[in-house]
């Protein structure tokens, strides 16, 4: 786990994880069966792009159950808790359109991620519709799904500066995606009857970011729950 | 997409029996008519290297798709068989052969329609045909069923739930 350094892969890759992870924390807890599914199989598409991606990064079990917190380069976007349902949404929003905008830069270029970006892009269209429909759903739902949808999408916004800052290594038109993406985000949020949140999009507090291995504080319980099995176990399969 | 180079006879022969291997999640398609091999070259005459490529990124499939190819090579009198993953270019539900897409609705499964282009947008409200009735009067219940390659529609003419192979 020495010479760790940031590369595109390793910051891709564990933002993947890491989403994978609290996802999945949805199973047994979702509040329809067919909620469950979805939640599960997005999941899985992510946990695929971070096995490939971390495997470019190193190895990936390794990378994965071995490194500390400081050492993981995910937004802090996707480490923060599930909350509500409406508050998974409004996560699944910011970053997959996010995601899509990015692969869709990255599948055209020439880099080592090209081929799954290529690939990954498509599955990042299906989750991109599912917390697109959600957001409609729940914005021009009921009182209560409005008012908890838009409390989701204010409480992570502070959060999504960070999604736009360059990654050292990774040649991507970082200002121009942002500019796309709030185009997007402020239209969906329109036809849903909700409200672009008008904070900061960084939090006056941080004194950096994910990529550079500062995280929020529900992200060591995260790990400690995923990484416990394969470290108190080193070795053992099934 | 299979190879760039023309086959031997044997190569023929052992990408058929590769293609033969039933997919580990839908039995009733093969691999060849899943159209995720890529290729298959015998390196020497003992060993064999086979291209296959995911239909998903997080496929599990794919482990258990190796494992039986590989087998079915061994059977055929080849020792060493190596199966790798390629990921470009990506799968897409159109390399689905017309015989894959008969038996998956003979199966009760509603086979993808053409697919859009990669990253575009999904269209939700096409008319997909019902496997078992074949009303186009259907509904979506879930972007996402069974496995992530598929999606939960019910027929409104005959009430019965079933699975859209999911375009890619």
């Amino acid at each position: 786990m020495t010479n760790l350094t940031l590369t595109p892969a390793l910051a891709l890759g564990d933002d993947a994880l890491v989403l994978s992870h609290r996802l999945g924390e949805w199973a047994g807890n979702a509040p329809v069966l067919e909620e469950e599914v979805a939640l599960a199989n997005i999941a899985l598409d992510l946990l695929g792009q971070a096995r490939i991606l971390l495997s470019l990064a190193g190895d990936e079990d390794e990378l994965a159950y071995l490194r500390e917190e400081r050492q993981f380069r995910n937004l802090q976007l996707v480490e923060q808790p599930n909350g509500d349902f409406a508050h998974t949404i409004a996560r699944q929003l910011y970053f997959s359109v996010y995601q899509q905008l990015l692969f869709d830069h990255l599948a055209t270029g020439g880099t080592e991620l090209a081929p799954l970006a290529a690939k990954a892009v498509k599955e990042t269209s299906y989750h991109r519709d599912h917390a697109e429909q959600w957001t409609l759903r729940l914005g021009d739902g009921t009182d209560e799904s409005h008012t908890r949808m838009q409390r989701g999408l204010d409480a992570l916004w502070r959060f999504t500066g960070e999604l736009f800052e360059p990654v050292d290594g990774l040649d991507a038109p970082w200002a121009a995606l942002h500019d796309e993406w709030t185009t997007r985000i402020t239209a969906l949020l329109e036809r849903a009857t909700l409200t672009l949140p008008q904070g900061p999009q960084r939090g006056a507090w941080t004194a950096g970011g994910g990529r550079q291995g500062l995280h929020t504080e529900p992200f060591g319980r995260m790990l400690a729950e995923m990484q416990h099995l394969h470290r108190s176990h080193p070795g053992a399969s099934w | 997409m299979v190879t760039t180079t023309a086959l031997t006879a044997l190569e023929e022969k052992l990408l058929a029996a590769a293609g033969s291997v039933p997919d580990p999640e839908l039995p009733v398609l093969t691999l060849a008519e899943l159209g995720v091999l890529r290729g298959l070259r015998l390196a020497s005459p003992d060993r064999v290297e086979v291209q296959l490529t995911p239909t998903y990124t997080g496929c599990p499939a794919i482990e258990a798709m190796s494992a039986d190819i590989e087998r079915v090579l061994h059977e055929h009198g080849i020792p060493e068989v190596e199966v790798r993953t390629v990921l470009s270019p990506p799968w897409t539900t159109d390399a689905i052969t017309a015989e894959g897409r008969r038996k998956l609705a003979a199966f009760g499964i509603a086979p993808p329609r053409p697919a859009g282009p990669a990253g575009g947008p999904v269209t939700v409200d096409l008319t997909i045909r019902c496997p078992h009735c074949g009303s186009t009067d259907t509904t979506l219940l879930s972007r996402f069923s069974s496995t992530a390659c598929k999606a939960l529609r019910r027929c409104e003419t005959c009430r019965e739930p079933f699975d859209h192979f999911k375009e890619l």
